[in-house]
């Protein structure tokens, strides 16, 4: 048994204490373990990714015990491909903070990015219900950290909703543990997916509303509509390298939305019948018309990159609601795609902020560094549109094809066409109202030119872009990629098999085990 | 027991449910809190309430209760009691800072004029 696979967890465990404890006064030292942990994790998911790649699925039980009885850790490609994305994000986010300088705004930022990381590998990695909300836990308690670094009354209060709503979602997600264990005994996925298949048809009341629980509670991760009101004033008041990597956190809801409702709750399953096309659909589609036209409604900046993240979840929604592999596949281009353009957009948003009094939607002097700012918005906003060249385009290109022959193909192509639409739109007038208006009013005479934004906070959010173009001109690549993802996503016996099969301790009593 | 136990869940779940809809941070966190206590609660009868019963594997004995809606909770309420302190401290530190414990945004024109 290979320990690699729990390494993404414990190396950004070890490291936040140690920048904490040892690090606290020296930011350049912190900057330096920060940012070699980072490498370190890309390398390490690569590699997993890479023994993941050939379908080969990754177990590994913690101090041995057998599942049920223990946690296991899991790592197929679909696990392995979210870590990778993870880690990545967090080189150019990371990249970002030291060229602004926003660690030195408050303390103890890079420990608690490092807890951050440490919470999303987790969850993504891990096999086991119950340690999906620990996870959760984890991730939640350094994000709550992070939202209001930096301090200031407006995040304060911002991250009061932000913590509270959570909180409410802990719970939910508490109750719908305790349902699914009464009703099945076990909180293994695995272990699960074989039980939910041995309920008779005529007792499914307990694990019809323990399965709906859980499916809120990952779509208030996800910010679906009706449950992502926390989302805007979150997003738009954390400081800008924050929400760039909390452009990860919605898609932690949707790889959990992916995980349970293809292993434990298959769209074959009867128990669990019209979850997803009667309840997570229409959801899925209002969330992308609301989040679209919330773009164009927008009065700042950086709430219409939050809305377009909801409109943009709302798209991955719509695939992973049609439920079939070649929806999950188009998802999973998208999700990784809308990652990248969500958090270059909101890097993007903090360099305009960065030389400008606010960010309302009206003219204001030019900003410092204009000219490649503005560059940088525009290859993002077509992006994040949808428009070609980029990623977004060949994404939504993905999900209208595999939903054409779906009976709700009309209201899909209705719904996607219409946002992308009033999207670009409302890109078109927050482009052309903060970066070319400007020219058109006379600077102040007081006006102090500023500084341009740092090198290396350009690299961050041009290295996403750059990023976002590779994605699209190996498109090709990932979508086979993503296709082989969803397979396996759809064939889950070898994923079952392995958990439930392995020996370790205790595996010996499994086969009485149903207590 | 089933049903004081379950009434107990419902009680608490409705208090706490009421408290959190005030929209201020005092009685939504009291409301958290509450609603905490029921989910324990919860997950301690999702492993059948049994009496009498010891939860680990002893000579003599055939009717057990089972341990890991136990250790379940016991992770729930460390959780959560560091979720509540969080809370806590950032909910002060917003009401200082603003002098008010609305939890909602405020309806502000003045923001945006000045912005």
């Amino acid at each position: 048994m290979s320990h690699w696979i729990i390494a993404p967890i414990v190396l950004p465990a070890m490291l936040a204490p140690f920048i904490v404890l040892a690090a606290r006064y020296h930011i350049g030292i912190q900057r330096v373990f920060s940012l070699v942990g980072v490498l370190a994790l890309i390398t390490i998911s690569a590699g997993l990714a890479w023994t993941a790649s050939d379908g080969t699925i990754i177990l590994y039980q913690l101090s041995d015990w057998a599942a049920p009885f223990g946690i296991v850790l899991v790592g197929d490609m679909l696990s392995t491909l979210m870590i990778l994305l993870t880690s990545l994000l967090a080189l150019f986010v990371m990249l970002y903070v030291i060229g602004s300088g926003w660690d030195e705004r408050g303390r103890h930022f890079h420990a608690l990015f490092q807890f951050q990381l440490m919470g999303i590998m987790g969850a993504f990695l891990t096999g086991d219900l119950f340690n999906l909300f620990v996870f959760f836990e984890v991730l939640l308690i350094a994000s709550y950290g992070l939202m209001i670094h930096a301090g200031g009354n407006v995040r304060l209060r911002a991250g009061v909703q932000y913590v509270l709503f959570n909180l409410l979602g802990s719970t939910l997600f508490l109750f719908a543990l305790g349902s699914i264990y009464a009703e099945t005994g076990t909180l293994n996925m695995a272990d699960l997916a074989l039980r939910a298949q041995m309920i008779s048809a005529d007792a499914t009341v307990g694990i019809r509303v323990a399965s709906v629980l859980l499916l809120l509670v990952f779509a208030i991760k996800a910010a679906v509509v009706p449950l992502h009101f926390w989302l805007p004033s979150s997003y738009a008041e954390a400081p800008g390298p924050v929400a760039a990597l909390f452009a990860i956190m919605t898609k932690v809801g949707a790889y959990a939305i992916i995980r349970v409702y293809t292993l434990i709750f298959p769209p074959n399953l009867e128990v669990t019948a019209g979850l997803h096309d009667v309840w997570l659909m229409p959801a899925a589609l209002i969330s992308l018309a609301l989040g679209m036209i919330g773009v164009l409604a927008a009065k700042s900046l950086d709430r219409l990159v939050a809305f377009a993240v909801i409109g943009s979840m709302g798209m991955v929604m719509v695939a992973i609601a049609l439920m079939t592999p070649e929806g999950i596949a188009a998802a999973l281009y998208y999700i990784v795609h809308s990652t990248l353009a969500g958090a270059a957009l909101f890097l993007i948003v903090d360099l305009v902020k960065s030389s400008r009094p606010s960010l309302a939607l009206t003219t204001m002097p030019p900003i410092a560094g204009a000219a490649l700012t503005a560059g940088l918005f525009f290859a993002a906003a077509i992006a994040m549109a949808g428009l070609p060249p980029l990623s977004g385009f060949i994404g939504k290109l993905l999900i209208l094809d595999a939903s054409f022959e779906t009976p709700f193909a009309v209201w899909i192509w209705a719904v996607v066409l219409g946002a992308s639409l009033i999207s670009v739109v409302g890109f078109a007038r927050a482009g052309s109202v903060v970066f070319w208006k400007a020219n058109s009013i006379a600077p102040p005479d007081d006006l102090e030119p500023q500084a341009p934004p740092h090198f290396l906070s350009y690299t961050a959010a041009g290295g996403l872009v750059v990023l976002m173009a590779a994605f699209t001109v190996f498109g090709g690549y990932a979508q086979a990629y993503m296709t082989a993802t969803s397979e396996q996503l759809f064939a889950p016996e070898p994923y079952i098999a392995i958990v439930v099969e392995t020996e370790g301790k205790l595996s010996d009593s499994t086969e009485e085990g149903d207590h | 027991m089933e049903v004081l136990v379950a009434s107990a869940v419902g009680v608490l779940t409705a208090t706490g449910l009421y408290l959190v809809l005030r929209l201020r941070t005092f009685p939504v966190i009291l409301g958290m809190s509450l609603l905490t206590y029921a989910v324990n609660v919860f997950l301690f009868a999702s492993g059948r309430l049994t009496i009498g019963a010891p939860p680990i594997l002893t000579g003599g004995v055939t009717t057990y209760t089972d341990p890991l809606p136990q250790a379940l909770v016991l992770t729930a309420i460390v959780i959560s009691f560091g979720m509540t302190a969080v809370v806590v401290m950032i909910a002060l530190g917003a009401y200082l800072g603003t002098n008010d414990d609305l939890v909602d945004d405020p309806v502000d024109t003045d923001k945006e004029d000045a912005a």
